[in-house]
Parts: structure tokens; C-alpha cells; sequence
């Protein structure tokens, strides 16, 4: 996965499958306006997985169901936000275009695969029709073109299986269901959203296998969202990070390992137990990751923050480039680094004036 | 079953005594009854030893028995058969107020805190509510003690008189721990309880289970099926499969140098928060056979990567040789299949015809590998018998031409390091090549 990075780059300069900007998704309470998603901006290219990883209560699931249009009332996508695909607007899109566009440009793999499958049918009954609604094909021809789907997907048995309901599949198996459903649609994107947390890691390491395959057979582009590091650094080739519903960190995979910058990955990278065997106690961050109820006028994570300083209380912090080339920024008032603290605090003052006075810049 | 061998030289690095004793345990269910079918055997045989004050882990993938263990070793479940015996006296023969008397010394602490707490009690009743049902002391002092046990999981004393939900599932987390260590028990049995939480939530609740470990002298058998967060806490690991224990023995060493092809598959499935990581995975294939009907020999004879081949098949080829193993997990989830009256019938008269289908399996997957003839006919032969209706034959026959000594001899518990690692596989014993030159050798075929 990782040598697919640098064959991605040269790409990245033909349009994006999904490009995403401003991104905003808020709650409304009969109390207050939750900013589940706020204000992020991302694209994702052919070929290329991009990983978004963060606690629970993060905002990882709200992004993946925003771009599938899944967010209902009282949630609601504010009318700056932007999600193009394949160059299409789809925050302007009716239910019916949508649904069009969920049947064959993206598919979607939930953490529950018992969710996405119905128990009264067979899962061959299942597959055969997302083959019909969104193909057009029936009879024979799509009993034949399940079981090719299934084997795709690596189920053994498939003309069996295809006869079968989904109480009688284990739960990878399940998931492997899941993904030839979402394959007999054949989309360009395949946003999957903790597909393996419910699986065991023999089962996970299979289901990542089976999603590296199925992208270099077919360019799929893949969101990947997890809390798990070690399932990010194994399937991304770029990850973002986010916290509070918003992205603190971006950076290519092994840079971000290497190399992190903001510190709230830092203490992610630090919390993972196992990792440095001789070390006694682990490494927590304190506190919980809080509710976005207002406006990021601040740095959200600095409650939490072991380096905060009393400017983070006021500033609200932009992206900052750390590599030459932008791929790895974070949002932290501690850089640029090559400033003193002061300065750096003014660039992101400065930068977020700017921002506001043009609220569709792309701040990628 | 070898006979507890850990005991010595476990003993002989830690001056410790040993707590529990687990010798022989079978929890099957299901097997009363005539109409019932074969039991299922959870937990089909184990041995083992914990010393006092250390941590054993308990890891396996869902379904490996790892729970029904745990819960066995504290009578919540009535073993099958088999002892368990702490400090000497066995527990499985316990009953009545014998048995409520010995529930002091053991306690468990749940996965779930969301579903683990009863929701209508406060905090402060829910960890009392142990001590009221062992009638212990006065109110008074019950009440002093509830204060003093939340202040030690980490709980201010005023979430007294405070309802579950309006705690964080770590905060819940440590009720439950308050009140599994209200009765100052001795061991602790502590299933799955980071699994539901955060990562960084996560890590505060295994810093306070060893801080408590230290203070109150606690011992710990942790289950758990994510094997970095049991590196970090463990002293000594048994990893189970198909309910058996596979390999067991000194944490960093089963880590560093596994010897048992399940552990050693396991560890390698393990995603590395290290994208730079160059190692060969094995990705095993399938899942557990079901614990309904393991396999006759090891139970992990069906997905090992190392498994033994018949003599006669060693030259083969080897995709010939996995298309083979395929073929017999089809044949086997076959037999699984309910044929129902109707087919019966259909079967007596010879015209049944509801498997044909699996010729199509067989084309698939013998496609494009080369078929000797030796292997032909028994293939041919098992696709017959599939299609009379009696995958079972077909099963039987296959087990017969390509079966080895993992698929009808259970392997012995081998002595793997100095340290007194044991390891439940065949290819321990001299005759055949160990575990890592076969493994390294299918690695270099792909």
C-alpha cells in the first residue's frame, strides 16, 4: 500500500474522485448548535486511501455519512460547505439524485455488517438486487455476476453461499458480503467506517487484504476511518487527523508516524499500549475529547493540551505547513517552528482573519 | 494432556505459591438430552497454573472459549469436568453456603460497563450491594468502605449518590472495578474490560488496575482478544483456540519468539502503528471451525499454515496442495447443511441433486493448478458422494487420502524454552521439521 504512494503524487494533479471543503455539519439542540463537523477540507484521488482517525465522539462517522447523505434531521449540513464528486456538487442534490449517486459512484462498509444486511433474505437475494437497481441486470445473468462478486471477495463455496442468510455467515464473512454488495455497484469510492473494529485480527488482517486488492484491481479511491493507529498505518497512504470535528493534523502516512507534529497525535501515537514494551506506565491524555458547541475562536484541544499556553485560549489555530511540498500541516500555535511563540501566534491570527474574509479559500 | 509442568519452573524465578490450579477443565453445553445434538465444547481440556500476585492473560479470537474460562474458574459456570482448586481446595465440588463463603475470594469484572450496571441504583448502592448480600459489618462501616473504594478506583467521593448514565463509559468502568474489589477479594478475573473504551481511556484504566494491583496484592486473569494491550499488563499469557490452550508461557518471550504456528499467526496479524514495518504477514484463511464439531486432531488443524502433510504429498505442489485444503473446508462447511425430509427422501431414491453445485466449487478452485492423478480420483470421488447427499462420506474420504497426523492425532503440550513455554502443536516433536523452516519456506513459495 505504502509504494502506491508515490505513484499516487504524479496523479494528483488530474481532478479528485471527492473533494471536500468547509465541511460543515451541526446538530441543532433545543439548547445549543453542535458543530459535529466543522469546517474541514480534504481530497481523496484514484488509487488512493485516505485515512481520518480519532477518538470516539471525534466527528469521523458525521464526515462519512455527510458525504453519503446520511445526515438527518436536526442535523444539517451548512450551506458554505462543499463535497464534490467526480466534480458534481452534492450538497445541492435532491434525495433521488443522491440515491442515484449511492448506487453507483459511492459505497459505504459500516462497522456493522448485520445493520447493512437484511436478515429475512438471502444474502445472493441481496446482492442480485443492488445488481438490479443499479445495473439493470437480472435473471440469470445476475445470479452469475453475484457469484463472480462473491468470489471477488474471496467466500469460498460462493454458489452455496449466495443461498444462504446472513445469520448463517460469520461476521467477516458478513463484511465480505457487505463490500461485494457495495462492489456490484461499482464505485469509484468506497468509504468504509470502522470495518474491521468489530472483527477479530485474524479476520481484520483478512479484511484489509481484501480492500488492498479490490483497489488495485479496480482504482478505488478509499476513506478509512478507524481509531485504531495500527489498521490506519497499515491501509493509508495520507491520514488526517481529527479532533472535535475538526482536522488537527494531515501528513502522508509514514511522515505522521515519524514525524508528528501536533500534540494531540503525539499523545495518540503515545497512548497505544504494546509498542514500548520496557516502558511502565502508559501515556494518557487527560480528560475527554469535548462537545463542539460553539465557534473554534480557540484551540479545542488545549484543555487537554500538554504544551497549551494562554494564547491558545484565544486564538484559534490554523493550518500550518510543516514538509515543503504542504503535504504534512498541523493546526497548532506552536509553529511555524522557526518563530518565536509570539510570531507564530500572529501568523495564525493573521491567517485566520484571512480565512474568514474568504470562507471558500482552500486552506488544504 | 501433559501434566502441569508450568508450576516448577514458573516457581523458580518467583518465590510466589500458587493461587489457582486448573487441571483438566471441560465446559461443554448442550449435551443433555437425547435429541440434542453433539455438545458444544466451549472449553474442551485445559491445564494450567496461576501464581499469586501475577497477571496471566487470556487471549484467542471471539468464540475460542476464553470467557467461558474465566467464568468457569469462578463457578459461574459448573465445569463439565476437570478441577479447579485455589490455594488447595477445590471449587468445582462447592455448593450452597460453602460456595457463597468462597465467592469473596473471586470476583469479575465485565466488558461491558454500558450493560454491566443496573441503571436504577446509585453508584454508591451498586457498590455496596456486594457487601450487603455478604451481610458485612454494619451499615455504617459498609458505607465507609464504598467511600474509600471509589476514592481508590479514581471517583470523587460525592458520585456517592450519582446514577451510572451520568458517568463516561471509563468512569463506569471503575464502578465496576469498586465493586468487584468491594469483598477484598483475593483474584480477579477481568474480561475484556478496555475493549469498549477509547484509547486513551484505555490506558488510565490499566495504569489504575496495576496501581491496584500493587496495593491490594490482587491477582489477575485478563482476557482479552487485543494481544498489545495484554503485552503491556500481562506477566505470563495463554493464548486458546477452539477452546485449548495453544501456547503459554513469559509474555515478552511468547511475544518475541512464538513457537506455536496459531500464536505466531496471531502476532502477525496484529496491524503495527509502524507504516514502515517490512514483515511477512500471515493471513490465515476461514474462521474457527465451529466448536460444535472441531476438528479431530489439533484444533487449529483447518487454518494452519504449518500443518503437517501425509508422507506421500510431500512433493506436491504447493497451490495444488492449499486448493486441496480448500476443496476440504467446502466439503466441510457441507456438512454442516440441515438436509431436510423432503431431500431425504429424494436421497433414498438416488435422485437428489440440491449439492450439484458443487462441481462448480471444485472447477473453481482446481482450475489452474496441476492435478497428479493421485490426487484426482479422491477429489472425484469425494464430488460424488457430495452429490449423492453425503458430504459426510465425502468428508470422511478426504480426511482418509490427505489427512496427516494434525488432522487425527491430538498434538501433546511440548516444552518450547528454558523459561517452561509450552506449546500445543505436533510439529514440536523431533520427527518432524519445526515450525519456523516450514513457515519460512511457504513464505518464500508466494
Amino acid at each position: 500500500m505504502n509504494s502506491t504512494l508515490n505513484d499516487a503524487n504524479p496523479d494528483s494533479s488530474t481532478e479528485p474522485v471527492l473533494s471536500v471543503r468547509n465541511l460543515q455539519t451541526v446538530f441543532r439542540t433545543d439548547r445549543e448548535l453542535i458543530r459535529a463537523v466543522d469546517g474541514i477540507s480534504f481530497d481523496i484521488s484514484k488509487g488512493e486511501t485516505l485515512g481520518i482517525v480519532g477518538e470516539s465522539g471525534s466527528g469521523k462517522s458525521v464526515t462519512a455519512r455527510s458525504i453519503m447523505g446520511l445526515v438527518d434531521s436536526p442535523g444539517e449540513i451548512l450551506p458554505k460547505s462543499s463535497i464534490k464528486f467526480n466534480g458534481e456538487e452534492l450538497t445541492e442534490y435532491t434525495d433521488a439524485e443522491y440515491q442515484q449517486i449511492r448506487g453507483s459512484g459511492i459505497g459505504m462498509v459500516f462497522q456493522d455488517p448485520l445493520k447493512s444486511l437484511n436478515p429475512v433474505y438471502t444474502v445472493g437475494n441481496q446482492i442480485k438486487e443492488a445488481l438490479r437497481i443499479n445495473r439493470g441486470i437480472s435473471g440469470q445473468e445476475a445470479t452469475d455476476k453475484a457469484i463472480e462478486l462473491l468470489e471477488d471477495v474471496a467466500i469460498p463455496d460462493p454458489a452455496r453461499r449466495l443461498k444462504e442468510y446472513p445469520h448463517e455467515f460469520s461476521g467477516g464473512m458478513r463484511q465480505r458480503a457487505v463490500i461485494a454488495m457495495m462492489l456490484a455497484c461499482d464505485p469509484d469510492l468506497l468509504i468504509c467506517d470502522e470495518p474491521t473494529t468489530a472483527l477479530d485480527v485474524t479476520i481484520q488482517a483478512q479484511i484489509i487484504e481484501l480492500l488492498q486488492d479490490l483497489q488495485e484491481e479496480r482504482d478505488l479511491a478509499i476513506l478509512f476511518i478507524t481509531h485504531d493507529m495500527g489498521v490506519i498505518a497499515e491501509i493509508s497512504d495520507r491520514v488526517n487527523v481529527m479532533y472535535a470535528g475538526e482536522f488537527v493534523e494531515k501528513a502522508p502516512v509514514t511522515e505522521l508516524f515519524e514525524n508528528p507534529k501536533h500534540p494531540y497525535t503525539e499523545g495518540l501515537l503515545d497512548a497505544i499500549p504494546g509498542t514500548n514494551a520496557e516502558k511502565e506506565r502508559l501515556n494518557t491524555i487527560e480528560g475527554d475529547v469535548p462537545t463542539p458547541n460553539e465557534q473554534a475562536t480557540y484551540c479545542r484541544f488545549a484543555p487537554r493540551c500538554p504544551k497549551a499556553f494562554e494564547d491558545c485560549e484565544q486564538v484559534h489555530p490554523v493550518h500550518v505547513p510543516i514538509s515543503e511540498d504542504g503535504e504534512h500541516s498541523a493546526a497548532c500555535l506552536l509553529y511555524p517552528e522557526d518563530r518565536s511563540t509570539e510570531e507564530a501566534v500572529e501568523y495564525h491570527r493573521e491567517r485566520g482573519r484571512e480565512a474568514e474574509d474568504v470562507p471558500e479559500g482552500d486552506h488544504a | 494432556m501433559s501434566k502441569p509442568s508450568t508450576s516448577p519452573s514458573s516457581a523458580t524465578d518467583q518465590p510466589n505459591e500458587t493461587l489457582v490450579e486448573v487441571e483438566g477443565l471441560k465446559k461443554y453445553y448442550g449435551e443433555a438430552g437425547r435429541f440434542s445434538g453433539p455438545p458444544v465444547k466451549a472449553v474442551d481440556g485445559v491445564t494450567f497454573n496461576i501464581e499469586e500476585g501475577e497477571t496471566l492473560g487470556l487471549v484467542g479470537e471471539s468464540g475460542s472459549g476464553k470467557t467461558t474460562l474465566g467464568r468457569t474458574l469462578i463457578q459461574l459456570e459448573t465445569a463439565t469436568e476437570g478441577r479447579v482448586s485455589f490455594s488447595g481446595q477445590d471449587i468445582t465440588k462447592l455448593s450452597g453456603d460453602e460456595l457463597k463463603q468462597w465467592r469473596k475470594n473471586a470476583q469479575i469484572v465485565f466488558q461491558d460497563p454500558e450493560s454491566s450496571l443496573n441503571d436504577r441504583m446509585t453508584v454508591g448502592e451498586l457498590v455496596r450491594e456486594p457487601l450487603d448480600a455478604h451481610d458485612w459489618k454494619s451499615p455504617a462501616e459498609r458505607r465507609e468502605k464504598v467511600r474509600s473504594l471509589l476514592s481508590a478506583v479514581g471517583l470523587q467521593e460525592d458520585h456517592y449518590f450519582r446514577y451510572p448514565h451520568q458517568f463516561s463509559g471509563g468512569q463506569r468502568q471503575r464502578i465496576g472495578i469498586a465493586r468487584a474489589l468491594a469483598l477484598e477479594p483475593d483474584f480477579l478475573v477481568l474480561d475484556e474490560p478496555v475493549s469498549a473504551l477509547d484509547a486513551s481511556v484505555q490506558a488510565k484504566i490499566l495504569n489504575l488496575l496495576e496501581d491496584l494491583q500493587e496495593e491490594f496484592g490482587l491477582t489477575y486473569l485478563f482476557i482479552a482478544h487485543d494481544l498489545s494491550v495484554v503485552r503491556h499488563i500481562c506477566d505470563r499469557v495463554a493464548v486458546m483456540y477452539l477452546g485449548k490452550i495453544m501456547e503459554i508461557g513469559e509474555t515478552e518471550e511468547l511475544y518475541t519468539d512464538a513457537q506455536n504456528p496459531y500464536t505466531k499467526s496471531l502476532l502477525s496479524a496484529i496491524p503495527r502503528p509502524d507504516p514502515t514495518s517490512e514483515r511477512t504477514r500471515i493471513t490465515l484463511p476461514g474462521t474457527p471451525p465451529s466448536p460444535r464439531d472441531p476438528p479431530e486432531g489439533c484444533q487449529f488443524s483447518t487454518r494452519c499454515p504449518a500443518k503437517i502433510r501425509p508422507e506421500q504429498f510431500a512433493d506436491l505442489n504447493d497451490d495444488t496442495w492449499d486448493a486441496i485444503e480448500q476443496f476440504r473446508e467446502v466439503v466441510r462447511e457441507r456438512t454442516r447443511l440441515d438436509v431436510g425430509v423432503r431431500d431425504r427422501m429424494k436421497r433414498q431414491l438416488g435422485v437428489f441433486s440440491k449439492f450439484d453445485d458443487i462441481e462448480a466449487a471444485a472447477t473453481e478452485l482446481f482450475d489452474d493448478v496441476e492435478i497428479p492423478p493421485d490426487v484426482e480420483k479422491p477429489i472425484q470421488t469425494a464430488i460424488e458422494h457430495v452429490k449423492d447427499g453425503y458430504p459426510g462420506r465425502a468428508r470422511n474420504h478426504l480426511k482418509a487420502e490427505f489427512g496427516g497426523v494434525c488432522d487425527t492425532q491430538r498434538p501433546e503440550m511440548h516444552p518450547v524454552s528454558e523459561s517452561g513455554r509450552l506449546s500445543y502443536c505436533h510439529r514440536h516433536s523431533d520427527e518432524y521439521a519445526d515450525v519456523d523452516t516450514t513457515l519460512e519456506r511457504r513464505t518464500d513459495g508466494h
